[in-house]
């Protein structure tokens, strides 16, 4: 996730710029990352975009992050469950730690993740705020 | 024709008190709050830029204009804090909303009013059945040097619109024109963080010879007096510039308050004017006319006249309103606004 190279974050704009991700043909079960497998042993998927809600399943704060986040620092992180299914990780922002609690509805927005020293590219994705 | 078929805006909801900086720079806060007419400013996130404003106030926007996405032909970003020198704001901006490849795209520059420009390049553009839609954004997270008097309302902010037929418009666009002179009252050079300015040489020759000649060219084009309009919008870059040249034409409180969020946000720079307009479309009703005239250091003016269509009604409720985000606030401390605006670089 940390990588400086610009073409890695390229080729994940359809899952970090607009939460497009994968639905078993079988099962139906959601997924944001492309897998080989479903759990329910499907090799089928279908692109589905997310719509950006969802509620807080586990959530902490990260005090001592990567030198990338070092000026976000503290910042707080998520499990979400998505509307459609999906559980995905994410940094919830515009929050104070002590306003996240299991449960809180969460929305997706489009914000900087970091960037690639002096000289390199800026590394946008989806994070999450609050449902407001 | 072409009108403003969806409109959206966002304002981060971060703000610091004039007394904060004040108190910093050792400098009277009443006298600075008087002077400037405004209280406070809003201050962008550690991971907000232009780009991600200008995302936000798009997909409002897209919400509101209930159009299929793929059929816009151009995306044009307006800004002077653009977050590279060289690579496009515009092309992430289409990125992130997916609306294909089949798009013209450029950032465009003039101060504050590289906005409103990008309204009219796209009302050229459907006006003469080029596009369909076009996407036009105003955004900024304005820079202020620490100490320097553009530190109390340098804010962050923008807004977005798409333009397409008039048929489908909430908004038609009736009249637009521009008045353009080499007037050298606010500038920034190549790789200097922070902008310059002519102290009080931005005001007379600069602000209101501009707003002012463009709005009389309009008026005069249009055969309209002040009283045709409802809502009157002017370049916000204080609480107290809009209110004087208001004065000067004859405008009414009631036309021009709406309009002024100035007050509330302090200067968005090229989100600025359009804010404004955006906060008039949130509450207008049909066959309200609305003027609006930007300004841009440099400089220039662009001058529009709107008339607000029955479709606007049903649109209003489909997303946040300029309000909403004006209410949403948190205050920080000056340490805190100083990281912030460091993570605009980082």
């Amino acid at each position: 996730m940390f990588r400086d190279s610009p073409i890695i974050r390229w080729r994940h704009y359809n899952d970090r710029y607009r939460l497009v991700g994968y639905r078993c043909t079988k099962c139906e079960k959601a997924y944001l990352d492309k897998k080989g497998m479903c759990t329910c042993g499907n090799l089928d998927f279908t692109e589905q975009e997310f719509s950006g809600v969802g509620k807080i399943v586990a959530y902490t704060q990260i005090h001592s992050g990567p030198e990338v986040f070092e000026s976000k620092s503290p910042y707080c992180v998520a499990v979400i469950d998505l509307k459609e299914g999906a559980r995905i990780e994410a940094q919830v922002v515009d929050c104070r730690y002590s306003d996240l609690k299991q449960g809180l509805e969460v929305e997706a927005v489009f914000r900087k993740f970091y960037t690639s020293g002096e000289k390199g590219v800026i590394h946008y994705g989806t994070k999450f705020v609050p449902k407001y | 024709m072409s009108g403003i078929v969806g409109w959206g805006a966002y304002i981060p909801m971060y703000r610091i008190k004039a007394e904060t900086i004040a108190e910093v720079q050792h400098a009277d806060a009443n006298a600075i709050k008087a002077g400037l007419g405004l209280t406070e400013k809003s201050v962008p996130g550690k991971d907000e830029d232009t780009a991600t404003i200008s995302i936000a106030a798009a997909r409002d926007a897209l919400k509101r204009a209930g159009i299929n996405k793929k059929e816009i032909g151009s995306v044009y970003v307006g800004s002077e804090s653009h977050p590279y020198a060289v690579k496009p704001t515009a092309s992430i901006v289409g990125e992130a909303l997916d609306i294909g490849n089949t798009y013209m795209a450029v950032d465009t520059e003039f101060a504050c009013k590289a906005g409103t420009a990008t309204i009219q390049i796209n009302a050229g553009l459907v006006g003469s059945g080029m596009i369909k839609y076009g996407l036009s954004i105003g955004a900024d997270t304005s820079q202020a040097e620490p100490g320097n008097a553009l530190e109390y309302s340098a804010a962050a902010g923008g807004a977005a619109f798409i333009i397409g037929p008039d048929k489908e418009s909430v908004a038609i666009l009736e009249h637009t024109c521009s008045y353009t002179s080499d007037t050298p009252d606010f500038w920034r050079r190549a790789i200097q963080p922070y902008p310059s300015h002519a102290g009080r040489f931005t005001g007379e020759p600069a602000y209101f010879k501009h707003v002012t000649e463009a709005t009389k060219r309009i008026l005069e084009k249009s055969k309209m007096q002040m009283n045709n309009f409802k809502y009157v919008v002017f370049h916000m870059p204080n609480g107290k510039f809009p209110l004087r040249v208001a004065k000067q034409f004859g405008v009414t409180k009631e036309q021009i308050e709406l309009g002024l969020v100035v007050t509330k946000i302090g200067n968005t720079y090229s989100g600025s004017s359009i804010l404004g307009l955006a906060a008039v479309l949130d509450i207008a009703k049909p066959n309200d006319r609305i003027l609006i005239t930007s300004y841009g250091s440099g400089s220039g003016s662009d001058a529009f006249i709107f008339k607000v269509t029955d479709k606007i009604t049903k649109a209003q409720g489909k997303a946040r309103k300029v309000n909403d985000y004006i209410a949403r606030k948190e205050y920080i401390s000056y340490p805190q606004y100083l990281k912030h605006m460091e993570g605009i670089h980082n």
